[in-house]
């Protein structure tokens, strides 16, 4: 597998929403080239027909009844807000659409 | 951006053929939301109907709301689609403030329905199948409001505000495989398309589908290719096209695009567009390249989920009749030609003539007003008929009284306007405003004496036997009356005072 | 009745199962045993650091209200009015929950976890909030954003992680239980390296719910102590099936207490896997360890040799599952509904709120996961290495089946070395990772294991773990075993362990 490179780092940390510092880009692109270069060792086994574990134990099935539950108060639901308006949560301008 | 010159809609489809795909997202009428027991009901206060789950605080976790699968293979099946025996939920990662997990709880590459189609019937009766390719569960965001900037648009905004009562709704995506061969119809087809699933999802009782409240949105993805190339050309993926109407102007208006844009030997950018109700054109929005990258991944929090067989055949056995046979039985019960069932269609008239009909009119009258008086008030209001101010049961009412001659249809349309207007039910709006039809045989006998007193020479020529200038007192009589007398009757009456007989 | 010094230091010494049991009979009262807990806690957290958050009237309260339903003549539980300390990634109401990150700093949960809930409800005491790594991304708590918690048996060494501030507690006589998350082995290493004991239950086991997650498929509560009875008591109370969270099993928990009570290993079949020692091992912990499998074949256990080649590439496997799906879970730490929020000087935008926030919230390990997780998850990269790890997750519980055909239950060391200096490995994260080369295959695979004490290492005089694994849902074996080897062990050294460690 190739090593990862700053500029790989610097767009996964645009994908993950993070504003690395340029040293930090640096030191994170070494260290994870040496984490990714041992653990790419799993890839030993990807050609073999052994089927992907996503979930630990086998269940499947889990569901609950359409049935209202008590929801938190607004008040509630706000409390943590870093800041509110018009019983909404406040956040800065959102620049892209969804 | 640079604004094409549109190429003509015939000139566009003489040089390409169109490829269109559909992706329709339904809002289940589940009584919670897919993952919490948070209630779905519209328009309460914000955030009074979250909790830690549709909020995403650290710590909380997903459980599927039963009818949230169980209305995904319902559709599934009427879709004609397999229903897996086997699937997952997959975590969709992207960022966007009102989405509260900063990722959406989705399917991925194993939805729980897919291989289907669903006939279509066009305005000239003929069936045009379109292939389905998935049906798939996931979630609704939040709803973000603008502030600052102008008339709420994102843009120029200072801050926008959050409400996360909409977030964790059950969504259905319905994706159609590309349609390829609908030619120059190919925005009838999208049309007739988003209408037949509309009525599919009402018929099956999952949602309402209003797509004016949002409960059905549609994105509309359209490609040409020159006529005799297998290959399909880039798409434009025209989003939250709202309407009926729109999702045919949306499709019309992308195909002329495209075809301004290849015509000038240009390429079409793989692109959002946002489709404007105003001039029904798109403008261009957010360009899909590599960089964005959903890293999905089955969701840990959510086990597979494993429809049994018995289950589906039990889903499959309780649907009902789908609506193009329903309205191939309602047509043939009615007596209408198909074009007349396509514009009953078209209009949403259906199921209020029927629910009409079952309060108590006879299919004509009932068919009558719906389509006549009630959808010319729709069509200037801009509304549905669904969403008038009036219920199937009070327009029986209407035509109950006419039938038994309270009303006559000059009156019956003045109830309805009242009942429209807000002043009650049809008996009140009668009761109100004195429409009842003058039937007292001894107020209407004056009037008659008085027509016929003041004006004596048409009275004569009617005694001499031109019985057609009956007309004339008859108008009278009835501007006497404001209209409120039975016009038989009292031509009855003038004949019989001056008499003569008719024929 | 006086509470006198001697009589605090009677009471912390006290296990969970005679402090429950003296409440019950009036012997103590639990606002003394709170008080006694509190009194220590004064005396040593400012060295020990072991809380992050002490709930002083919290703890009186529900103290009271123990104490006022005995006098009712009321039935307490079997841990009513014992003092516990919680890893401060359960969500409690109206008490600060941090995961020991400065992004959620002050964040006061509107909701209780399961857990949380289930603790109050068997009117266990909630002292207050145990220190941990950052989201549970460590094995040494030193990536705490609040500082270090130390190791009681030495101060300048690390309590393991990222549960160090339960395991400290334990071991400093702050509280008698505590409560651990085990994601990569965050409940037994600590146990391991400071003396005490915790079991990691199988997966589903305990309830998910208002626990905050680092790897969904892998995060799994469960009960920390400083005897193998007490672990059983807490597990007891805290397990079971809960509807809010999908992923919990839905059958009876298994008779731990039963089985702690009633401990032997004779006729049991102990398997020991090859690809648990070798090169990385320290020598002291191989040869505790080699003498606790002695001491099980004394008291009639069969030993059976186990190969489990898949093992091997368990470490690489979880370096993938663990971030990725972390990059997931804590891509909701956005500045957005809660916790921190930088440079929103209201000409930045929500975007750039979200990236400054992360970044200045964040630790370095928890940005090097989330890095690491988004690339595994990246297109291009997925089949190869989220997707193999998935696979290699298969083969591992394939091993630990065949494995579990042969053997009642599986033992290793529980992590290779004892505890290391604080700031040894800081900025190594690949020799920080080697610390759950021995905990890791039961995370990947679901099943439950223990760590218990088996004696100090020669060479530092720090303590060792023995680890013993069992099947999914035999959780009973863990205790059973485990009681059998901490009974043979206390007598043979004449008292438990932690006897040893120096007072503080
Ligand atoms: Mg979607
Ligand atoms: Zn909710």
């Amino acid at each position: 597998m190739p090593g990862i490179t700053r500029e790989e780092v610097a767009h996964l940390a645009r994908l993950a929403r993070l504003e690395l510092k340029g040293e930090e880009l640096d030191h994170f692109a070494g260290q994870l080239d040496d984490i990714i270069g041992a653990v790419a060792r799993v890839s030993e086994v990807a050609d073999q027909d052994v089927p992907p574990t996503s979930h630990p134990l086998p269940l499947t099935n889990v569901m609950r009844a359409d049935e209202v539950r008590p929801s938190l108060t607004p008040e509630q639901a706000l409390s943590g807000a870093p800041a509110q308006e018009q019983q909404r949560f406040k956040v800065p301008r959102i620049l892209g659409e969804d | 951006m640079t604004v094409t010159e549109l190429v003509s809609y015939e000139d566009a489809l003489a040089s390409y053929d169109p490829v269109m795909g559909l992706e329709v997202h339904v809002e289940l009428g589940t009584k919670t939301k897919m993952f919490c027991g948070c209630s779905t009901e519209l328009k309460q206060d914000a955030n009074s109907q979250t909790c830690p789950t549709c909020l995403g605080l650290p710590g909380s976790l997903p459980v599927v709301n039963a009818i949230g699968v169980e209305s995904a293979i319902k559709i599934g099946l009427a879709l004609n689609c397999e229903i897996a025996e086997w699937c997952r939920f997959a975590r969709k990662n992207y960022f966007y403030p009102d989405m509260p997990k900063n990722f959406q709880t989705s399917q991925y590459d194993e939805p729980i329905a897919f291989n289907g189609y669903l006939d279509v019937q066009l305005e000239d009766g003929e069936i045009f199948r379109v292939e389905i390719e998935r049906a798939h569960m996931e979630e609704d965001t939040g709803k973000s409001l603008h502030v600052g900037g102008a008339t709420g648009r994102i843009h120029g905004a200072s801050h926008s505000l959050l409400d996360y009562n909409r977030a964790g709704i059950p969504l259905i995506e319905i994706v159609t495989k590309p349609i390829e061969g609908a030619g120059t119809r190919a925005p009838e087809v999208a049309k007739a398309y988003v209408a037949e699933l509309r009525e599919l999802i009402k018929a099956l009782g999952v949602s309402e589908a209003r797509m004016e409240q949002g409960q059905m949105r549609c994105d509309v993805n359209l490609s040409l290719r020159p006529h005799g190339r297998a290959e399909f050309g880039t798409r434009s993926e025209t989003k939250n096209v709202n309407s009926l109407r729109s999702v045919e102007r949306a499709a019309r208006f992308e195909i002329q695009r495209h075809a301004a844009v290849l015509n000038s030997g240009g390429t079409i950018v793989q692109e959002t567009r946002h489709f404007h109700e105003e001039d029904g054109s798109t403008t261009a929005g957010r360009i899909k390249d590599n960089a964005e990258d959903y890293r999905y991944f089955p969701e840990p929090d959510l086990v597979p989920v494993a429809p049994s067989r018995e289950w589906v055949e039990e889903l499959r056995r309780g649907l009902p009749e789908l609506p193009r046979v329903r309205r191939n039985r309602l047509r043939e019960e009615w007596g209408v030609s198909e074009h007349d069932m396509q514009s009953i269609l078209n209009a949403g008239a259906i199921d209020p003539i029927v629910a009409t009909i079952e309060a108590g009119a006879d299919a004509a009258s009932a068919r009558k007003w719906w389509m006549g008086e009630l959808a010319r008030n729709a069509n200037e209001s801009g509304r549905d008929l669904a969403s008038l101010p009036i219920t199937p049961e009070q327009v029986a009412r209407v035509t109950v009284l006419v039938k038994e001659g309270s009303l006559n249809d000059k009156l019956a349309r003045q109830v309805i306007e009242g009942v429209l207007a807000g002043e009650g039910g049809p008996d009140d709006v009668v009761e109100k405003r004195g429409l009842k039809v003058v039937s007292d045989e001894g107020a209407l006998g004056t009037a008659v004496d008085e027509a016929i007193a003041a004006n004596a020479g048409i009275a004569d020529k009617i005694r001499s036997g031109k019985v057609a200038a009956a007309g004339a007192l008859v108008g009278a009589v009835m501007k006497a009356t404001r209209g409120q007398a039975d016009a038989a009757r009292v031509r009855e009456l003038i004949l019989e005072k001056l008499g003569v007989t008719e024929g | 009745m006086t509470t006198a010094t001697h009589n605090v230091e009677h009471i912390i010494k006290l296990t969970a199962a005679e402090t429950a049991a003296k409440i019950a009979s009036g012997e103590l009262t639990a606002v003394e045993v709170t008080e006694a807990h509190l009194a220590r806690i004064d005396a040593v957290d400012e060295k020990v650091q072991a809380f992050l958050h002490v709930d002083r009237e919290g703890a009186l309260a529900q103290a009271r209200a123990v104490d006022a339903k005995r006098e009712n003549g009321e039935k307490l539980g079997p841990l009513a009015g014992v003092p516990l300390a919680l890893k401060d990634i359960f969500t409690t109401e109206g008490m600060p929950t941090t995961v020991g990150s400065k992004i959620l700093e002050g964040w006061i949960p509107p909701y209780d976890a399961t857990v949380t809930r289930k603790l109050k409800a068997a009117d266990v005491v909630i002292l207050g909030k145990t220190n941990m790594d950052e989201f549970a991304m460590g094995s040494s708590t030193e990536n705490s954003a609040y500082g270090p918690t130390g190791n009681p048996w030495d101060l300048t060494k690390i309590p393991g992680g990222s549960g160090g501030g339960s395991s400290a507690a334990l071991a400093s006589y702050e509280a008698p239980l505590a409560i651990g998350t085990d994601t990569g082995g965050s409940i037994r290493q600590p146990a391991a390296v400071t003396g005490t004991v915790g079991v990691k239950p199988t997966y589903g086991g305990v309830s998910r719910y208002g626990m905050v997650a680092f790897s969904s498929s892998l995060d799994q509560g469960g009960p920390c102590a400083r005897t193998v009875l007490d672990a059983a008591l807490l597990h007891e109370v805290i397990a079971g099936h809960d509807p809010l969270d999908s992923t919990s099993i839905d059958a009876p928990v298994p008779p731990v207490v039963e089985a702690a009570r009633n401990g032997s290993v004779a006729g049991m079949r102990v398997g020991v896997v090859k690809q648990f020692r070798g090169e990385g091992y320290q020598a002291g912990v191989l040869q505790r360890f080699d003498e606790s499998v002695e001491l099980m074949k004394e008291l009639g256990a069969e030993i059976v040799e186990l190969d489990c080649p898949s093992f091997d590439l368990a470490l690489s496997a979880y370096y993938l599952i663990a971030p990725s799906e972390c990059s997931s879970n804590l891509a909701r730490f956005d500045a957005m509904r809660y916790g921190l929020r930088v440079g929103d000087d209201g000409t930045k935008s929500a975007e750039e709120v979200t990236a400054l926030t992360r970044e200045a919230g964040f630790g370095d390990e928890v940005k090097r996961r989330i890095i690491l997780g988004t690339y595994a998850l990246s297109s291009g990269y997925y089949d190869a290495y989220y997707g193999s790890a998935q696979k290699v997750r298969t083969l591992i519980t394939q091993d630990f089946e065949k494995a579990f055909e042969k053997v009642d239950v599986i033992v290793s060391p529980t992590t290779p070395t004892t505890a290391f200096p604080i700031g040894e490995r800081a900025d190594d994260p690949m020799a920080m990772y080697l610390a759950d080369l021995c905990t890791i295959p039961t995370n990947l695979a679901g099943n439950a294991a223990m760590s218990l004490p088996c004696g100090l290492a020669p060479e530092d005089g720090m303590p060792v773990g023995l680890q013993i694994i069992a099947p999914a849902m035999k959780d009973d074996r863990l205790y059973k075993v485990g009681a059998a080897v901490e009974a043979a062990f206390v007598e043979k050294w004449g008292h438990p362990l932690l006897e040893e460690a120096p007072s503080l």
